[in-house]
């Protein structure tokens, strides 16, 4: 039998929030050790729950105070970190999370990230070399790369992406995309004849009012099937009037759409799609909080074909693979574009994330689709999170991108950045959105 | 926070007798509080200490990533704080049968605090009024000093796992230290011939022989006489001797002291003040030391206990069901994962088992027919005596090496989890990967609490050089350069940490000719390290390989 519920730490019947947190939201591979047992927890039931916490801190005081220290010369303490744990079901389940750790000099078995994972304790029957149990892994978690590592056990409050959003713009300095012109969104009503109201009301629904009327006669005994019906004995009460009536409509208009492109070809494999899904995460919270959750994001990977999916869970933990053609992203959001014809009602902004490696290697069809894209957006931002092997801004995009006189004609809507995805901090991500939201 | 009704004080009085009478020895005195979940979240981060000095950092909570918490645990917290009088905090909603149950479990913990020898040194004073005192003090500072009083809180605790633990715990212990001999006979045997003369077991033997065989005489003891010999042999014998007791006579000073006593930059009139903040992170730290060092042993103390005794207890009858729910989930042993208290627990019965069989005698240890080692049974009755010996003069470490044995592995059917990833299931697998006795302590005690050993010394150009002794595991890299920065700010100089690393890109090689060599057998790479040396200069941070 394999115990599909590994792993367990016997404490079934009270679970804590933090518990609940740990394992299944956060779908965490943890097991716990003899330091993660305490009375509170497994005997007292006092648990300072990690999701109450939220109301512990404040958080610009704190954000304040680490500003304070880079002032005196000590690099920041408080990281807003990984912090999306994209749901399925859509919702913006951003976690925004003020989390520091106490550096010390302490020990690490460095090397099982090339080997097994730590072993730990266990009991059962089974002999040497039998599997116990199971856990799916989640997809781009393989081998402990792809962009989901380092995500696991962290808790924190739960907000949403407007939060991050805001302390993104706010704390990070993060200018604002310019207003480019289009109307700019309102909560729009608009007046529909939707409602029905048996009684009174505008305008008299003939049929429905007739099939009130059918009903209640047939009650009374007034139509008989099969019988001929005698008009001159139906009975019209005014309840059986139907009225439709003029109601107010809401309807939310979005100004922003935004589509996310990332290359997922094999070459992307570790660091370059963590820088990229990383600074993903920041642009698509900050752009929630600018656009006062008025936007709309869609999302695409591509290898060498490109495909949408559905949410930014999809989004953010599909697994690398294959060859790269940037072409095919970029003609998947135009084809978007023209067929929802996107370009009239929306600010346009394209993210692609990439580690410069392209098969068109001068570019032609990449800068063909770009030209296209070109008059329908507001702005590409186009980051290049260079693998370890290439020199720095000399990939194959750095290259095209560099010459192509389209590029340098259209300075205003094309931007892109070019780091070292092994040196992509934090900080050195937001300093990459400056650049291309600029 | 408040105190528990009457009601429920009674009870817990009540529990204080029948666990007297089963042998446990407290304090009289106790202080019982309840508190709510919104309280824990003050509570947790200062490790339930409430008095603890405030520090902005608690706030946040400290976030520990996948597995981190397991590499590097911070002080264990209880429901019990080693306090005079003893505190203890309560959930105020639970039946009076569970209270109970905790109870008992607390005082277990109570009698592990006050008697376990590794506590010692917390058994003179009133840690929370200490604390309180502290609080004060960093508080005013900080209205003195501003936010540099939360950088030395920092880059104190930066450092404060460094302390030195045992040999603090040394200087108070009745347990005699080292040899019975006089120090010259001993520096002979234990220095002199093991580290000078690198003298092979064949000579040793023969040199204690030797020694054994001497008989005192009127005018001279063994000892001269064997000096005397030792000294034809080895001309440079004093002198070495003489090298070695000038050295001995300096006390050991852990990192945290040679910095407060050594550090230019701390000892200048302006910031002596700084002293006194490190010195309260240096106590806290040591306070809470012998609670992370028993974490197996004190859950597995108090769970006996409240299992023991709450079956006795006859004011709660009926209540054995809810009981046994409860505590199977605190100590069922655990399908994947090392609970402390199932481990602790299940190893106390055991040793009790085994003590009343008198397993633990010579006679016993001699046997190697498993038959007649099951049959053996002295009925000593001493089976209590010695697991209260035990509780008093044991801690983790010591308890798994010296009483987990194969008999008990066998008896709870405990193995080494292993885990790997499937690549065609796509999942990770969780499997036996031993059953043998070596590889489970290797296991427990490669997850027990052990903080990196670092040697320091000043050098001339006034930087402090520390070296990391490695002990086949790595320092977390990530922490090296703040902790150093911090280090550096304490120390005033440039600041070098000398250490063993991984080879990152050596290993990315062998794993890439491993990938492509396409074997049906899974192998395992060889890790290789290299030596390497952090240096801060002016709070730049530059990594480079040794020499």
């Amino acid at each position: 039998m394999k115990d599909k519920n590994l792993p367990h730490g016997g404490d079934s019947e009270r679970k804590t929030p933090e518990d609940i947190f740990n394992f299944a939201v956060l779908d965490t591979i943890h097991v716990p050790g003899i330091y993660s047992y305490n009375d509170q927890k497994t005997i007292v039931g006092l648990q300072a729950g990690a999701l109450t916490t939220g109301h512990m801190y404040d958080l610009d005081r704190l954000l304040e105070r680490d500003r304070l220290r880079e002032k005196d010369g000590f690099p920041r303490k408080i990281r807003l970190g990984k912090l999306v744990k994209p749901s399925r079901d859509g919702g913006d389940k951003s976690i925004i999370i003020p989390s520091a750790s106490e550096e010390k000099l302490y020990h690490w078995k460095s090397e099982e990230q090339f080997t097994e994972g730590p072993s730990t304790g266990g009991s059962g029957d089974e002999a040497e070399g039998d599997v116990i149990g199971e856990q799916p892994i989640r997809e781009g978690e393989s081998g402990g790369q792809g962009p989901g590592q380092g995500e696991g056990g962290e808790h924190g409050m739960g907000t949403d992406a407007f939060e991050i959003g805001r302390v993104l713009t706010e704390q990070f300095e993060l200018p604002n995309i310019k207003d480019k012109g289009k109307k700019v969104s309102l909560t729009r009503f608009t007046y529909e004849l939707s409602d029905m109201n048996r009684g009174h009301g505008q305008i008299l629904d003939k049929k429905q009012t007739l099939r009130r009327v059918v009903k209640t006669n047939m009650v009374l005994g007034n139509i008989v099937p099969e019988q001929e019906i005698d008009m001159s004995k139906l009975i019209i009460t005014p309840a059986d009037r139907v009225y439709r009536t003029l109601s107010k409509e809401k309807e939310r208009e979005s100004q922003a759409m935004v589509f996310f492109v990332r290359d997922y070809s094999g070459s992307m494999q570790g660091k370059p799609t963590e820088a990229v899904v990383t600074q993903h995460v920041y642009i698509h919270s900050w752009l929630v909080f600018q656009y006062q959750r008025r936007v709309i994001s869609r999302f695409i990977v591509h290898d060498t074909e490109a495909h949408e999916v559905p949410d930014f869970y999809t989004y953010y933990i599909k697994q690398v693979a294959g060859g790269t053609d940037i072409a095919s992203g970029y003609a998947l959001v135009n084809k978007i574009i023209k067929e929802e014809n996107l370009a009239r009602d929306f600010n346009i902004y394209v993210f692609h994330g990439t580690d410069g490696d392209d098969f068109d290697s001068n570019g032609y069809k990449t800068l063909d689709e770009l030209k296209i894209m070109l008059p329908s957006i507001n702005r590409i931002g186009i980051t290049i999170a260079e693998n370890s092997w290439t020199t720095h801004g000399n990939s194959v995009v750095s290259g095209y991108l560099k010459k192509s006189a389209l590029v340098q004609k259209h300075t205003e809507l094309i931007h892109y950045d070019a780091f070292k995805a092994d040196e992509a901090d934090d900080k050195r991500l937001i300093q990459s959105i400056k650049t291309l939201i600029s | 926070m408040q105190l528990i009704d009457q009601h429920t004080k009674r009870i817990m009085e009540g529990c204080k007798e029948r666990a007297r009478d089963a042998g446990l020895v407290f304090d009289a005195e106790t202080l019982e509080y309840y508190v709510t979940n919104v309280d824990m979240l003050e509570l947790s981060p200062k490790n339930m200490i409430p008095t603890l000095y405030d520090y902005w950092l608690q706030d946040i909570q400290v976030l520990h990533g996948k597995g981190e918490y397991e590499i590097y645990p911070s002080n264990p917290y209880e429901t019990v704080i080693n306090t005079r009088p003893v505190i203890s905090f309560y959930n105020d909603n639970n039946p009076d049968w569970l209270n109970v149950m905790i109870f008992y479990h607390v005082l277990g913990h109570i009698d592990f605090f006050q008697n376990n020898k590794f506590f010692e040194k917390t058994w003179d004073y009133d840690f929370k009024e200490k604390a309180l005192t502290e609080k004060r003090m960093i508080a005013k500072l900080r209205t003195q000093k501003g936010r540099k009083v939360d950088y030395v809180i920092e880059f104190a605790k930066g450092i404060d796992n460094l302390v030195g633990y045992f040999q603090d715990l040394n200087s108070t212990t009745d347990v005699p230290i080292g040899s019975l001999l006089p120090d010259k006979i001993d520096f002979y045997f234990n220095h002199f011939l093991q580290n000078i003369r690198l003298a092979g077991q064949r000579e040793l033997l023969q040199e204690i022989d030797i020694y054994n065989h001497l008989e005192d005489t009127a005018d001279k003891s063994k000892h001269d006489l064997l000096l005397k010999k030792v000294l034809i042999r080895n001309p440079e014998f004093e002198e070495l001797y003489k090298v070695y007791s000038e050295k001995k006579k300096v006390p050991y000073r852990d990192l945290m002291q040679f910095v407060m006593e050594e550090s230019n930059f701390l000892n200048t009139d302006e910031n002596k003040w700084m002293n006194g903040v490190i010195d309260i992170i240096r106590d806290t730290s040591l306070y809470f030391s012998p609670m992370i060092r028993t974490k197996i042993m004190n859950e597995g103390w108090a769970s006996y206990w409240h299992e023991k005794l709450f079956m006795n207890d006859e004011r709660i009858k009926g209540h054995e069901v809810g009981f046994s729910r409860i505590n199977a989930n605190v100590t069922a042993i655990s399908r994947v994962g090392l609970n402390p208290y199932a481990i602790g627990w299940r190893l106390f019965t055991y040793i009790e088992e085994m003590a009343e069989k008198g397993a633990y005698s010579y006679e016993f240890q001699k046997l190697t027919d498993t038959e007649q080692r099951k049959l053996y049974n002295q009925q000593t009755g001493t089976g209590k005596d010695f697991i209260f010996a035990v509780r008093k003069n044991f801690l983790d470490s010591t308890f798994i090496s010296q009483f987990l044995d194969q008999s008990f592995m066998d008896k709870h059917n405990l193995f080494v989890v292993g885990q790997r990833i499937n690549p065609q299931r796509h999942t990770r697998e969780y499997y036996v990967k031993s059953r043998k006795l070596k590889d489970y302590k290797e296991m427990i005690s490669d997850s027990l609490y052990h903080p990196p050993h670092i040697e320091f010394q000043t050098k001339p150009d006034g930087s402090l050089y520390l070296n990391h002794i490695f002990e086949n595991k790595e320092l977390y890299r990530e922490y090296i350069p703040n902790t150093l920065v911090g280090l550096e700010y304490l120390w005033g100089h440039p600041v070098y940490l000398e250490t063993t690393e991984l080879d990152l890109e050596e290993m990315k090689k062998r794993q890439s000719k491993m990938d492509s060599a396409t074997t049906a057998i899974p192998q395992t790479i060889e890790p290789v390290f290299h030596r390497v040396i952090y240096s801060v200069k002016e709070r730049k941070v530059t990594k480079q390989k040794a020499a």
